[in-house]
């Protein structure tokens, strides 16, 4: 492990101060202290966050909940405004890691953990572009089944591996940050990246940003939501495939429709088409079918993943039906 | 034992070392602390063939807290060449830096010690290594073609037939054939490997996490050239092994070498990513069964061709064959073993080797000759029961195999089993149900222990065996404690120590055949000595009798009483008038998700003829752990080769999967009542490694049953059902 400096932070004006390119924000610590024991990350300053006053879960003035940085992934699932108002939320929550590292894990945390590729957590390979950047992408020609299937490009074919952002992304919701350059706001859409050529940067964050909330508008889905993940074994594992899928359902229509899937790409990747499918649509299989299949359109497989294209499709379609209450 | 004491053997006590494993007070090798204890690292190849060209230490030398740094280019010279102690496959060929070649991609290549482990790693990357890269063979598709026999394997020569071998299979009036294949896998106990060498002047001292002290003592005196004498290794605790820890590695050596080199003792321990490659691990296995039977189902022959992989430098085989060659009443048979040799760290024994890995081809097999003829799995076996060991011809020692079909059927219901499959649902699941044996052989070897009383009234019982978290220490306790006609709490046992009298590795399932009876000897010679002194407390009425007749005596003596005891079996394995084995019948449920992939193991029954027990509850506990190891073999568990570099990507915990406490339903599994005198004086074969057997197949077999579909390629992930 490289020898870094480490400071902790009392106010968030001193952790943006004390931060950039070198630095790294420490929250929970459980993906950050990982990688720089393997030497994937190897910063000089580790500017603790742990103890600034983020760590509260509120309403907002407009009736949406906003969740501090520094809450842990635990406490968040259990707020009983989440488990009202966003129990898909809470269900992407727990099926994440486990309670040891939930209690650890945090929002902003949760949020920037890094891919888990097996070549960018290994630093003997030489070749990862997300890593080195330049270097080239060992998984393509590699082991890659548990790699995107969507929206990856030439360099970079890693899926961000967070749970709780994919129940995020679905419920629209937006992040707070605070930088050098003062606060600014962002829909969850912005905030992950697609690799394209610059697969170093996992999300829009500039240097030196700090997460310090995340805001759910309020919306009309606790009734018809849920979370469907699937993996290789029962608990304790990324996904290879999840589904965030939330219905707004009036006068036995589909209202409005969010889907977004984990396991598939470099972000949360919401279904648009799919989403638009349904709206007005009859909630019922064929509809559900449909917007499967539009989930996964443009999908492109590598050497171990095409299982990946079914098995979205089918988690999609099964997802709405348990959403909707016709599982 | 005297009239009225009644024998504590086979009753389920508690684990004598569990206070201690709990509180944290057990200390396991990495946790010895010498004064001055510095810490060394490995540093390993990035190449998978090849040599070093190159390598540039002067940075990391002068790094802070550095006090060496050791490479092919500075260690010392070890006679011949550091393979003075190689005898396969019980000696290794370690990477003792003697060269520049590298072999495969995780190869030790150098060795940084420091005062703390943060600025051995420091350093350690600072280290700079240029290669000549060689051909590296990492395909074992492509490397087929070049499989070769062995000279041997465990089992005798690597090709056996019996009666009239495969051309038998021309006359069979039905006929299966199909190819199975298992997965690179590592063993992962959850403490990894760690040594710790202290030398004083020529002496040394190994406090190390291995199976088999006496072994570790003397392939490391024979490596350095030194008399055994001079080496003493201490393993009081083992946190697993299952195989990994049988043999000494190169860890172990570097550990010594780097201790004399700075003059101070030195800590090694490996890290978790470290496992996978330099401690070898289950060789990938291809497995192609090819059976005949009459039309109602008796067996006529058996063909089971094994290729398994092995390293470039050392042959390690993976005798999936054994059990073949022992389950069913085949009068003709065919059975080959192959290897194919790649640039990867050799393969070892992993918990049950050959049986595990065999067990799912075969019993596979079975049931797929069981559908052929339309017959039901269980009677399929029962009608192909085999009273003597098929390619040999010698009875059992003793075997209760139909009891344990018998109660585990029953149990588990078999009979209200629909045969066709897809044919059995729970609301959206597909339920299926499979069976299989489990077999594992018995193996016995010389052991030696010492029995003396200390004037606390403590008998102190001794042998250089291992904990390596089976019992050990509970199990002698009872039989130490029946041989001397005293209740258990005034025995200790002693073990994990060159010092203490000679006891085998502990592996094979054999310490409790092993170790016991001489445990019992060493006990009998005791109180015998001491029954001459005074024989009260031989016939007190009561427990509290005992006691204190056995102080009073304690009290008595002017010098410790001490006695030696030995035993062996009376002929080597091959030569034995009769074959030992244990054998089990588990049932597995499978729920899977039509849709998804998904399959659950909601439970698995067991029930197996392993002798006698002398621990009820560490032997369900082995018999429990087994299967939660089967269930992870069926489903999760693979090292992925990355195929161009030829190191494995999943080397963590969170990647390599094994099964968490959601993937494991009920298991029920237990002894059926057996003596099994003949194999040894106790009357017990052994339990650690059959409850792996077998499940994997049963629940291949029920995944079957539930889906129509064969898999035979572990591990059955759900993209394979799609
Ligand atoms: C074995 C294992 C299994 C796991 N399984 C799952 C799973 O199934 N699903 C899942 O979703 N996750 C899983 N995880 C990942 C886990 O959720 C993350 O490690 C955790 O959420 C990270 O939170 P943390 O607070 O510990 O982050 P840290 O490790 O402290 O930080 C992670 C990164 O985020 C940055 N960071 C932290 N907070 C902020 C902030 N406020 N602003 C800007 N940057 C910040 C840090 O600088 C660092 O780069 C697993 C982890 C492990 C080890
Ligand atoms: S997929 Fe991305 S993270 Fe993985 S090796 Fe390629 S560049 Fe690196």
């Amino acid at each position: 492990m490289q020898p870094f400096a480490y400071l902790r932070a009392d106010r968030i004006e001193d952790a943006i101060a004390a931060s950039g390119p070198d630095a790294r924000f420490l929250a929970g610590g459980t993906n950050l202290v990982d990688l720089m024991k393997s030497e994937v990350e190897r910063p000089l300053r580790i500017v603790d966050i742990s103890r600034l006053p983020l760590d509260r879960i509120t309403e907002t003035r407009e009736g949406g909940v906003r969740i501090g940085a520094l809450v842990p992934n635990a406490d968040c699932a259990n707020h009983p405004l989440v488990r009202e108002r966003h129990p898909l939320l809470s269900r992407a929550l727990l099926s994440g890691a486990s309670p040891q590292l939930r209690n650890m894990a945090t929002t902003g945390g949760n949020l920037l953990q890094r891919t888990r590729c097996y070549y960018f957590m290994d630093a003997a390979f030489d070749a990862c572009n997300k890593r080195r950047p330049g270097s080239g992408c060992a998984a393509r020609e590699g082991r890659n089944r548990i790699h995107a299937i969507l929206g990856a490009s030439e360099q970079c074919i890693a899926t961000h591996p967070s749970d709780m952002a994919v129940a995020l992304a679905a419920l629209e919701a937006v992040v707070e940050v605070h930088g050098p350059r003062g606060a600014r706001r962002m829909p969850m859409e912005d905030f992950h990246r697609l690799p394209g050529a610059t697969p170093q940067r996992d999300t829009t964050l500039e240097p030196a940003e700090l997460v310090v909330a995340v805001e759910i508008p309020p919306g009309s889905f606790a009734r018809a939501s849920t979370y469907l993940k699937v993996r290789d074994r029962a608990s304790y594992a990324f996904a290879l495939v999840s589904v965030a899928a939330a219905l707004d359902l009036r006068d036995g229509r589909v209202h409005e429709a969010r889907i977004a899937l984990g396991g598939v790409a470099h972000k949360p990747w919401r279904a648009r088409e799919a989403e638009a499918l349904l709206r007005g649509a009859t909630p019922g299989e064929a509809a559900f079918d449909a917007a499967a299949r539009a989930s996964v359109a443009g999908a492109r497989p590598y050497r171990d993943n095409a299982f990946k294209v079914t098995l979205a499709q089918r988690t999609v379609a099964r997802a709405l039906r348990v959403a909707a209450g016709i599982a | 034992m005297s009239p009225g004491a009644a024998s504590p053997i086979g009753l389920p006590l508690d684990r004598v070392d569990g206070p201690h494993k709990v509180s944290g007070s057990a200390t396991y090798a990495a946790e010895f602390q010498p004064k001055d204890t510095c810490r060394a690292l490995i540093v390993q190849s990035r190449i998978a063939a090849g040599r070093i060209a190159r390598i540039d230490t002067r940075a990391a030398e002068t790094m802070p807290g550095v006090l060496r740094v050791l490479t092919h280019l500075n260690v010392e010279r070890l006679p011949q060449q550091g393979r003075a102690a190689v005898k396969p496959p019980a000696g290794r060929e370690m990477s003792l830096l003697q060269d520049d070649a590298v072999r495969y991609n995780g190869e030790p290549i150098a060795v940084v010690v420091a005062d703390t482990l943060e600025h051995a790693q420091e350093a350690a990357s600072h280290i700079e290594v240029a290669y000549e890269r060689g051909p590296a063979a990492l395909d074992f598709e492509a490397a087929r073609g070049g499989a070769y026999p062995p000279r041997k394997t465990v089992r005798g020569p690597p090709d056996t037939t019996w009666g009239e071998g495969a051309s038998a299979l021309d006359s069979a009036p039905v006929r299966i054939a199909a190819t199975y294949t298992t997965p690179y896998e590592h063993h992962n106990p959850m403490e990894p490997h760690a040594t710790v060498a202290r030398w004083e002047g020529d002496r040394l001292t190994l406090w190390d996490s291995t199976q088999y002290v006496s072994g570790v003592r003397d392939t490391v005196a024979k490596t350095l050239g030194i008399p055994t004498g001079n080496v003493r290794v201490i393993s009081p605790f083992v946190g697993g092994g299952f195989g990994c820890k049988g043999s000494t590695w190169s860890h172990v050596m570097l550990a010594a070498m780097a201790a004399k080199a700075v003059g101070r003792p030195v800590k090694l321990a490996l890290e978790r990513p470290q496992m996978f490659g330099p401690v070898g691990g289950r060789p990938r296995t291809e497995q192609r069964i090819e059976l005949g039977a009459s039309r109602d189902g008796r067996l006529i022959a058996v063909c089971h061709d094994v290729i398994s992989h092995t390293s470039s430098f050392e042959d390690f085989v993976e005798v999936a064959t054994s059990p073949t060659r022992a389950l069913y009443a085949y009068p003709n048979g065919s059975v080959t073993q192959r290897l194919v040799k790649l640039n990867l760290g050799t393969p070892t024994f992993m918990r049950a080797p050959g049986e595990s890995t065999g067990t799912f081809a075969i019993e596979c097999a079975m049931d797929e000759l069981a559908e052929r003829l339309s017959i039901d799995p269980l009677e399929l076996r029962l009608r192909n029961h085999a009273e003597r060991e098929p390619d040999t011809g010698r009875p059992w020692s003793s075997k209760r195999l139909r009891e344990c079909y018998r109660q585990a059927s029953r149990r588990f219901g078999w009979e209200r089993r629909d045969a066709k499959p897809r044919s059995m649902h729970e609301g959206p699941w597909q339920v299926g149900w499979g069976m299989a044996t489990a077999t594992y052989p018995a193996h016995r070897q010389p052991a030696q222990a010492s029995a003396s009383l200390a004037r606390d009234g403590t008998a102190v019982v001794r042998c250089g065996t291992q904990e390596i978290g089976t019992g050990t220490y509970t199990v002698m306790t009872q039989v130490a404690a029946d041989a001397l006609a005293i209740p258990v709490d005034l025995v200790r046992f002693e073990l994990g120590d060159t010092r203490w009298p000679r006891a085998p590795i502990s592996a094979g399932s054999m310490t409790v055949a092993s170790v016991a009876p001489a445990v019992r000897a060493a006990c009998t010679r005791l109180r015998d000595a001491l029954a001459k002194q005074d024989r009260r407390w031989l016939d007190a009425a009561d427990d509290a009798g005992r006691r204190s007749a056995w102080r009073a005596l304690a009290a008595s003596q002017p010098t410790a009483t001490e006695a030696h005891g030995e035993s062996h079996p009376d002929a080597s394995e091959d030569e034995q008038p009769f074959a030992a084995r244990s054998f089990g019948a588990v049932f597995a449920e499978v729920r899977v998700d039509p849709e998804l992939g998904i399959v659950r193991v909601p439970r698995v029954v067991g029930a197996y003829s392993v002798g006698r027990v002398l621990n009820a509850k560490t032997a369900a506990n082995q018999l429990q752990g087994g299967i939660v190891w089967g269930i992870g073999m069926a489903l999760m568990e693979e090292s992925l080769l990355d195929p161009s570099s030829g190191r494995y990507v999943n080397g963590n915990l969170a990647e390599y999967h094994v099964p968490v406490n959601a993937d494991v339903g009920e298991i029920d599994a237990w002894m059926v009542d057996e003596d099994d005198t003949r194999f040894n004086p106790l009357g017990a074969r052994g339990i650690g490694e059959i409850g792996i057997t077998g499940v994997a197949a049963a629940i291949a077999n029920a995944v079957w049953h539930a889906t129509g579909r064969r898999i035979r390629d572990l591990p059955i992930t759900l993209d394979k059902l799609l």
